[in-house]
């Protein structure tokens, strides 16, 4: 994740706390969304960013993940989101936000 | 009428030592973690030259292979050699380091790139055996100075270091002892900007067959900024790098836009020559240092070689239309404005669908797309996936959106209309422009009809707006002849209707 970014996200969880944050994520593949998603709990795993060895723990989803799609209107998703939908490989998307979760 | 392609040049500098001293990701990783065991093993997996020339994408980049051929090579390609590689391809070739220093230096005016006395002498002869490498530009390489006052200018006066194979063989000093922006800093990734784009002008004035005085104006539309603490970007690369090239009628200027900023400088360049304003005109662009070894740290992780060790450069050169060359048409563009939002469909909307709507044309009308052509050996390993792949599939989902294709005919759709990514991901490279060489050659032996160039930006990282940026064109045969058949069937008409008058006024005459 972008160094400003992990920045960003870190001034966002001390200014409103950890709780009450939920990081929603549009990576298009499950690699690059795994490691956006392990940034912002685990700490940044690359060591570079401001997110090295802070284990923020932050509610993290993908954007194509059920529990998400499921707060959305659904014309607004479709018109947002949809495309993206049909051509992203979603099960592995899902199945690398799951594995990170797991370890919160 | 429409401007043509006349030529186009793509060229690349192997440059392993910038990756371990300039690419931001190595200079970034010894600022906050320099004990890394990345910054240990970094150096053991740079390429050779011999590797680097032998690469698959390399060798389709500067024309010694095509785009179809690479579709053949089983993936990954770091660990293929091209047979009968070479360093010189029809489109360019591929510069050694101790070669591209030379240059570097032969492009520097202001004094500040010291190299060694030893080094020079080691290397200029070779330098000036480079066919495309004029006499001018050798005559600018001075003998060099002792290393001792090389060693000292970077110890003590924060000069830059230029090394070859671990060895400090030269220096790029500053150019002013307080302004950052004239730091040894800029000064070193604006020259080999500068002088990769110097190394592009050569070759895409020699493929168009031109002379060099023909070009008038050249759009340089690179990534980095030139200037002084009163002018940060004040320009102009493209006069300067002109210059070197001795394009003596020609001035310039400079266009940015973030990877966008070669699409829109073609369009600009077309505008100008259907226009009028110049009847020759050359868009190039160098490369970038600190984008040198930016997916290192993942290469590294898992075994494979730096694959981002190369500045890579391209000129195109448009004119006014000859009859043959295929044109740049000004009636098909996209663009990404800032109403258009920045959802996936919003954006390849605007650029693909929106365009041909307009003039009545299908998505798959285009024959091909060149969207983000990087190459997917260096992107796929840092959880980038296949960028092209990704693009073609969007645009296909958006055909299905539309009901042109069938949900089921997505996969197909870019095996048919894409293309597989060749470019090294040096940011304005890779962006759409990699395939003008081919189409150009595809459209003249009729191997195709129509290609469209893609190119977009990420304008919110440089943090002045969030919005993204993108725009489009389309590449056509050429329609002169048909322009002008059509032009002289109105003319016909127009003597008819005249020839009708005078006998219906001699009948009238004798008619008194």
């Amino acid at each position: 994740m972008d160094l400003e970014n992990q920045k960003r996200v870190k001034d966002f969880a001390e200014e409103y706390g950890a709780e009450n944050l939920v990081v929603v994520l549009g990576a298009a593949e499950g690699e690059a969304a795994g490691l956006a998603a392990e940034t912002v709990t685990l700490g940044d795993p690359t060591f570079a960013g401001p997110l090295t060895g802070v284990q923020l723990g932050l509610a993290v989803y993908h954007v194509c993940e059920p529990e998400v799609k499921g707060e959305f209107d659904e014309a607004v998703y479709d018109e947002q989101v949809g495309m993206m939908e049909m051509v992203l490989d979603v099960d592995d998307i899902v199945s690398e936000m799951e594995a990170i979760r797991e370890q919160v | 009428m429409n401007s043509v392609i006349k030529g186009a040049s793509y060229v690349l500098a192997h440059t392993p030592q910038m990756v371990v001293y300039n690419g931001t990701t190595q200079t970034t990783e010894r600022i906050v973690n320099p004990e890394s065991e990345y910054l240990k093993e970094l150096e053991s997996h740079l390429r050779s030259y011999e590797d680097c020339v032998n690469y698959w994408p390399n060798q389709v980049y500067i024309g010694n292979a095509t785009p179809e051929d690479l579709v053949k090579v089983e993936f990954p390609y770091y660990d293929k050699v091209k047979e009968g590689a070479d360093r010189y391809g029809k489109y360019g070739e591929i510069m050694p380091e101790e070669e591209f220093i030379l240059l570097v230096q032969a492009c520097d005016q202001f004094e500040v790139v010291l190299l060694d006395k030893d080094f020079v002498a080691a290397h200029k002869e070779a330098f000036a055996a480079d066919p495309i490498i004029t006499e001018d530009i050798v005559a600018r390489v001075v003998e060099g100075v002792e290393l001792a006052a090389i060693e000292a200018a970077v110890k003590e006066e924060h000069a830059e270091g230029l090394y070859v194979a671990g060895k400090l063989v030269g220096c790029v000093k500053r150019a002013h002892d307080i302004d950052v922006n004239l730091s040894a800093h800029v000064m070193h990734e604006n020259l080999m900007s500068k002088a990769s784009s110097v190394l592009a002008l050569l070759y895409g004035v020699k493929n168009a067959g031109i002379s060099k005085d023909d070009v008038e104006y050249v759009i340089d539309c690179a990534e980095e900024a030139c200037g002084d603490m009163n002018q940060r970007g004040g320009g102009n690369f493209a006069k300067a790098a002109a210059e070197i090239a001795d394009l003596k009628n020609a001035t310039g200027s400079d266009a940015r836009g973030f990877c966008a900023g070669p699409s829109h400088a073609l369009i600009e360049a077309a505008a100008l020559v259907k226009s009028g304003a110049y009847k020759c005109v050359a868009v190039t662009a160098g490369g970038c240092t600190a984008k040198l070894g930016m997916n290192g740290k993942d290469h590294v992780k898992k075994g494979l070689p730096i694959l981002e060790d190369c500045l890579a450069g391209f000129c195109v050169i448009l004119s006014e239309n000859d009859g043959e060359n295929p044109e740049i048409n000004l009636d098909i563009l996209g663009r990404h404005t800032v109403g258009t939002g920045s959802a996936p469909q919003n954006v390849i909307g605007s650029l693909v669908a929106d365009p041909l709507e307009k003039v009545g044309m299908k998505i798959t009308d285009i024959d091909k797309y060149s969207p983000e052509m990087q190459n997917p050996d260096i992107t796929k390993p840092a959880g980038a996936g296949d960028v092209p792949m990704a693009n073609y599939k969007m645009i296909a989902a958006l055909a299905v959106k539309k009901g042109e294709i069938d949900r089921k005919e997505i996969a197909g759709f870019a095996e048919k209309h894409g293309l597989t990514g060749w470019a090294p991901t040096q940011g304005h490279i890779p962006s759409g422009v990699p395939y003008i060489g081919f189409a150009r050659e595809d459209i003249l032996a009729g191997n195709i009809k129509k290609a469209m160039i893609v190119g977009k930006g990420s304008l919110f990282l440089g943090r002045m707006t969030n919005l993204f940026d993108g725009v489009s064109f389309v590449i056509q045969a050429n329609t002169k002849a048909e322009a002008e058949a059509a032009a002289g069937v109105s003319e016909e008409e127009v003597k008819g209707l005249i020839a009708k008058a005078m006998k219906d006024f001699a009948a009238s005459l004798i008619a008194e």
